[in-house]
């Protein structure tokens, strides 16, 4: 298919306003008689609340009040459950704990919000939480999730009497019959550990009540501005059309910013409400470490069964999950590590059992990524361990797996985050995996190359390794398109945005349809005011699911725009064509009509409108998908690592990507290059480390290893190959989480490659120069 | 209450005065007191570079300042470097390489790079690197901002 | 994270800040840069009730030749002058090798270099190189001023000989002698991050070039710098083989620093580091002593 402004490096309509300090961002909000929040957050990450004095904090000048929990009354209640557990899925355990405006009782994590303050001023609020005084009784602390699940360890929540969140047991065909056929089983024990996702901006929200108006603003970092409209108007027993919730710019959001209801949402607006004054709080930096979620903690037992040629004949996953205190997202993240953990292998016998756990630590939700580094992480370590023990070549063993491209749509038979079935619905592997292996020279680094450079006395290693990405997930997502007549085109849409591009990316939609520059497509997302059906971005959705549904509202004004214009210039439909804003008969240029005109016939100020015939050009229109779109892609890297300071160099790093249209490369390359940043942070950078009593012992970016441009590649080389989705009329497949998602697998397969003479078998992740170094020596001891 | 302090300094060549507690962060004070939030504060504790401006033409960590140091003296911030109309040269190379996705680490990056091009009007991909390696971005992996800084150069210097 | 109150003063002489300082003493800080107080106030691990800040005492910033052949820095003057000052380059090149390594160039444009010092961070570059160079500290008080070497400045974890009511005002760096070479190795996960440990050489070549002398001083390896003396003294009168080396590399790593493990590193692994950064730094001198 040939597009004129799909698939263009097109630059960003947004980015004049962000690069001139003009964007509004939630903190740049100010209104006047704003009062200030700030939090007691709990010290400990398991205790009771025996009291709580807060008499000094009061007596502080500039403050206004102060609320614990008992302060609430009957308005104190825990947030709602924003995603069961699947229906279909039968045995399915979940016990559902939520998160509250502020802990009452007992806290759950440290961190957790006890006391908010309202004040005059930040400041002033921070001082006054210095003035209160609260008597714990600290309690065992829950934090290594297998000790979590022995029959004697402390509970999370006493009215449970284990810290099981919730079970679910996955198969596809058969996997012990699998196993008897198999020449080879292979049994591992992977532990993968908890980062963060760290949006340079920290969540923050303003929380304005119109007494006179009866009407609530609320200015939020979210993701899911719908959601939280809806939402808060049910808490605080208003309409929803009382309420708008808008997500103006946000500073990234990367999964923690869609978690619905956080105590602070929650807080906000009850406070403004209260005190019918505009109510602000900004999460800082070390808050943000303990009050916003964060993901990735799994342990894995794993069993792969193959025949000697290396055809996988099924894989048995058993593994726990870490949801944090409180499990409000659901099963999200286990349900997506569950139909990766096969990845885009042809495995048809598959046993998968998930345990998620309760923790004294904070809340799980997902982060970019969302579950399926660690499938990908688990699959793609077992591959390396098969073809270690076949003596075959990672490579080949991997080809002789993949599905091959005849048999999509192909049916996984794993329910999704979706709570679908993961049909995969299209794609073409092979040719993805050969170009990356060409890309890196795969065949001469092994063969010429790695050998030269080791008697050189140099590590440097390769990684390849083959990931999907399920995208584009629904329910669904809707937009109105609207064409002004000044020429230029409205847009709106629900889906809040973080730097996706979305501005221009659904403008070139737009453009395609109606023939006008992408610059004078006007977005608006996440004002519940413009728009207010939709669910949020969000699993690499934005682009499948409100993109589609921008296509199908643009191209219904086109038909309107078409049917109008054939009256107006009098020449029928099919001869007309959309050119620079404007509507021409197609062999006769000169007789032609600006789309500005046509907008103002189209709102006539006299005359009648005939029957049956709506006023504008404009049309709304929505997309729901009923499975969602699976991506794929390919990375690879070469690495040199300093076997005496384990500190590493990239030398090359290549993703080759298939995820269907491209809509703009250049934001497709921004968006690989940041996951793959982030990718490499969670392979040997950050790491939350929490202690034996739950404490965070890295919160703040100086101990928080958030990478910098000088860890990174010098250049992510990046190959395209295209496999349009059948399920949506763009054709294209989310990207979103792409960069992120293989990058631990990779990393570790070139690491171990690197350090091929120690026989290293890396069964965790992250690792970190010191991990490693202790991995080298223990291997050095045992020999 | 703690004594204020007359504060008096200029802002993108403009004179301020204001009284203000001598606490008040200069990033704080930007914001909030003269409504200038180009200026972002990612961490406040010196590490993320979100907040960076110039101050008498170097960059500093406007969250590692008290505002009354500023004091007599001239502060640069991303409002003062182009307007939407007629971007600085930085800006507009930003914008061509999409060296910005959300854009809340971009200003600190602008206020960086400008002394550094300055002095630095042909810098190596190595010295860009560790230029800006006192600023965070969580979205481009930054790339893109190499390039763009490249594309800034190659602007400035013609 | 918005810091405490605190009185405010902006002193413009020496003399009138040690007025502010005897006056409040414990309750008072003095604030130089700021690049490492500032934020801990705004964590609130710092609460002083007084801020004395020395940036209007213009009299505190400069880098000055001296007649004995020493260099004198003023307390004041800020990483970037330092960083880009000619005389550092031809006076203290093993100073102007580490400048680019402290922090981050908006850090360095306002942290000064005598703040570093003062803070007495056993991570801190500075602090290393100065005892590594045999710095001496000009302190000044109410009654006068005194004169203490690097090495008995510093007294542990944050803490230095400076009284509550006393500045430091002046760093005097001696020149090297002939045939000396120099060396600053560290290991740092990104390039601004206080490092896992670090190891500044000095050595000294006779005519022979046997070692005539030689100091090896580590950061972030202990509550303060740690100077290696005994594998100094290995190396002494030796010739600089890469067998000597190994020797005092493994003396100092494994017998006399002192590192702590924590999230970043096991004191095992720092150990480890040391030995491989010593003999890394050795050699570089080795090789800077040859060519001088």
């Amino acid at each position: 298919m040939t597009y004129k402004f799909i698939g263009k490096r097109i630059k960003r309509n947004e980015d004049p306003r962000l690069l001139t300090g003009q964007a509004l961002f939630v903190d740049d909000v100010d209104i006047p008689g704003m009062l200030h929040v700030a939090f007691l957050r709990s010290d400990y990450a398991h205790a009771r609340i025996l009291s709580i004095d807060i008499e000094e904090a009061r007596q502080r000048p500039g403050v206004v009040a102060i609320y614990t929990a008992e302060d609430m009354g009957d308005d104190w209640e825990p947030g709602p459950p924003l995603v069961s557990p699947p229906p279909t899925l039968e045995g399915v355990i979940f016990n559902s704990r939520r998160q509250a405006p502020l802990a009452k009782g007992k806290v759950f994590h440290a961190g957790e919000a006890v006391v908010a303050v309202v004040a005059e001023s930040r400041y002033i609020a921070e001082d006054a939480v210095e003035d209160i005084w609260v008597d714990y009784e600290s309690l065992p602390v829950v934090v290594d999730l297998e000790k979590a699940m022995e029959s004697d360890s402390p509970l999370v929540h006493d009215d449970l009497d284990t810290n099981l969140a919730a079970h679910m047991f996955q198969k596809k065909g058969d996997y012990e019959s699998a196993r008897e056929q198999a020449d080879l089983i292979i049994q591992k024990k992977f532990y993968l550990d908890r980062g963060a996702a760290v949006a340079m901006e920290n969540r923050g929200i303003v929380a304005h009540w119109d007494e006179k108006s009866q009407h609530m603003t609320i200015w939020d970092t979210t993701q899911a501005p719908i959601p939280i409209r809806n939402g808060t108007a049910a808490r605080l027993g208003l309409s929803e059309k009382q309420v708008r919730v808008i997500a103006p710019f946000l500073g990234g959001g990367f999964g923690p910013k869609a978690m619905m209801f956080y105590p602070e949402e929650m807080l906000l607006p009850w406070l403004s409400m209260k005190h019918c004054r505009p109510m602000k709080w900004i999460e800082d930096r070390r808050e943000n470490f303990y009050a916003t979620t964060s993901e990735r903690q799994q342990v894995h037992e794993v069993e792969i069964a193959l025949t000697k040629d290396g055809r996988v004949l099924g894989l048995s996953d058993d593994f726990l999950h870490d949801t944090g205190a409180f499990d409000p997202y659901g099963l999200t993240i286990p349900l997506n590590t569950q139909c990766h953990v096969t990845g885009p292998y042809d495995i048809q016998n598959i046993a998968s059992n998930c345990t998620a756990v309760f923790t004294n630590k904070p809340i799980v939700t997902p982060v970019r990524g969302a579950g399926r580094p660690q499938g990908v992480f688990v699959i793609e370590r077992m591959l390396d361990f098969a073809a270690k023990e076949l003596g075959m070549d990672l490579l080949e063993l991997r080809k002789k797996n993949l599905i091959p491209p005849d048999a999509f749509p192909y049916d996984k038979e794993i329910i999704d985050q979706a709570f679908a079935k993961f049909v995969m619905d299209s794609g073409n592997y092979l040719p993805v995996v050969e170009k990356a292996r060409e890309m890196i020279g795969y065949d001469q680094f092994i063969k010429e190359e790695q050998p030269r450079l080791r008697a050189e006395g140099k590590y440097v290693g390769i990684g390849i390794t083959p990931f999907i990405e399920t995208t584009g997930v629904g329910p669904y997502e809707g937009a109105r398109v609207q064409i002004e007549p000044t020429g230029k085109v409205n847009v709106a849409t629900g889906i809040g945005t973080q730097g996706q591009g979305h501005f221009t990316s659904f403008a070139q939609i737009v453009s395609e349809q109606l023939g006008v520059a992408v610059s004078d497509v006007n977005l608006v997302s996440g004002d519940t005011a413009q728009f207010h059906w939709g669910t949020g971005t969000f699993a690499s959705r934005g682009a499948v699911v409100a993109g589609s549904a921008v296509l199908a509202a643009a191209t219904a004004v086109r038909s309107k725009v078409l049917k109008l214009a054939s009256k107006v210039l009098e020449a029928p439909e099919e001869e007309l064509e959309f050119e620079n804003g404007t509507v021409r008969v197609a062999d006769i240029p000169r007789q032609s009509i600006s789309l500005g005109e046509l907008a103002a016939l189209a709102n006539p100020l006299r005359g009648a409108v005939e029957p049956g015939s709506e006023p504008g050009l404009e049309a709304t229109d929505y997309f729901g998908p009923a499975y969602g779109a699976t991506a794929f892609g390919v990375h690879a890297m070469i690495i040199e690592i300093d076997p005496e300071t384990m500190m590493i160099e990239f030398k090359r790093y290549i993703t080759v990507e298939d995820c269907g249209t491209v809509l703009n490369p250049l934001i497709l390359e921004g968006q690989i290059h940041g996951g793959v940043s982030m990718g490499i942070g969670n392979a040997y950078y950050e790491k939350m480390h929490f202690d034996e009593s739950g404490q965070l012992l890295n919160a703040s970016l100086a101990d928080y290893l958030i990478v910098t441009a000088h860890e990174m590649p010098n250049r992510i080389e990046i190959g395209h190959m295209e496999t349009r989705s059948p399920f949506n009329e763009l054709g294209t497949k989310g990207v979103g989480e792409a960069g992120a998602i293989p990058v631990p697998a990779c990393f570790t397969q070139a690491l171990e490659n690197a350090f091929q003479d120690f026989d290293l078998e890396i069964l965790e992740t992250p690792l970190s120069p010191n991990r490693l170094f202790e991995l080298l020596q223990r291997e050095e001891h045992e020999e | 209450m703690t004594k204020l302090f007359k504060l008096s300094l200029t802002v993108n060549g403009n004179p301020y005065e204001r009284q203000i507690e001598p606490r008040l962060l200069l990033s704080d004070f930007l914001r909030h007191e003269l409504g200038m939030t180009g200026t972002h504060v990612g961490c406040e504790h010196g590490v993320c570079g979100a907040c960076t401006v110039l101050l008498n033409g170097d960059p500093v960590r406007s969250c590692l300042m008290f505002a009354v140091q500023a004091h007599g003296h001239e502060v640069l911030t991303v409002e003062g470097l182009g307007t939407i109309d007629d971007l600085h040269p930085i800006q507009q190379a930003f914008w061509e390489a999409h060296g910005l996705q959300c854009g809340f680490c971009t200003p600190g990056f602008l206020t960086t790079l400008v002394p550094f091009l300055e002095e630095n009007p042909d810098p190596s991909e190595e010295e860009i690197r560790v230029a800006i390696s006192g600023n965070l971005c969580r979205c481009t992996g930054y790339q893109h901002i190499v390039e763009a800084v490249q594309l800034a150069a190659e602007k400035m210097r013609a | 994270m918005k810091p405490p109150p605190f009185e405010y003063y902006a002193p413009t002489t020496v003399e009138e800040a040690l007025v502010h300082l005897a006056e409040h003493g414990y309750d008072a800080k003095p604030l130089a840069g700021g690049q490492s107080l500032i934020p801990m106030m705004n964590f609130r691990l710092a609460q002083p009730a007084v801020i004395v800040d020395l940036n209007n005492i213009e009299g505190l910033s400069f880098i000055r030749p001296e007649d004995d052949g020493s260099l004198a820095v003023g307390a004041m003057t800020r990483h970037q002058m330092v960083e880009k000052s000619e005389l550092i380059v031809e006076k203290a090149p093993l100073v102007h090798e580490t400048m680019p390594q402290i922090a981050t160039s908006q850090i360095r444009s306002r942290g000064t270099f005598g703040g570093s010092l003062a803070h007495a961070d056993p991570s801190a570059e500075l602090v290393c190189v100065s005892v590594a160079l045999d710095g001496e500290f000009k302190i000044a008080n109410q009654s006068g001023e005194r004169w203490v070497p690097a090495k008995d400045f510093f007294l542990g974890l944050f803490t230095s000989v400076l009284e509550p009511e006393e500045l430091l005002v002046e760093i005097k760096l001696p020149p090297f002698p002939e045939r000396t070479g120099w060396s600053l190795k560290e290991i740092a996960r990104r390039p601004h991050d206080f490092c896992l440990i670090g190891v500044a050489a000095v050595l000294t070549l006779d005519e022979n070039n046997k070692c005539q002398g030689a100091k090896l001083v580590y950061l972030s390896a202990g509550d303060g710098p740690v100077e290696a003396t005994q594998a100094a003294e290995l190396l002494k009168g030796q010739d600089m083989t890469d067998e000597a080396i190994r020797a005092a590399a493994e003396k100092a790593s494994a017998e006399e620093i002192d590192p702590s493990s924590d999230i970043h590193a096991t004191a095992e692994f720092r150990r480890h580091l040391a030995n491989v950064l010593t003999r890394r730094a050795l050699k570089e001198a080795l090789d800077r002593a040859k060519g001088n």
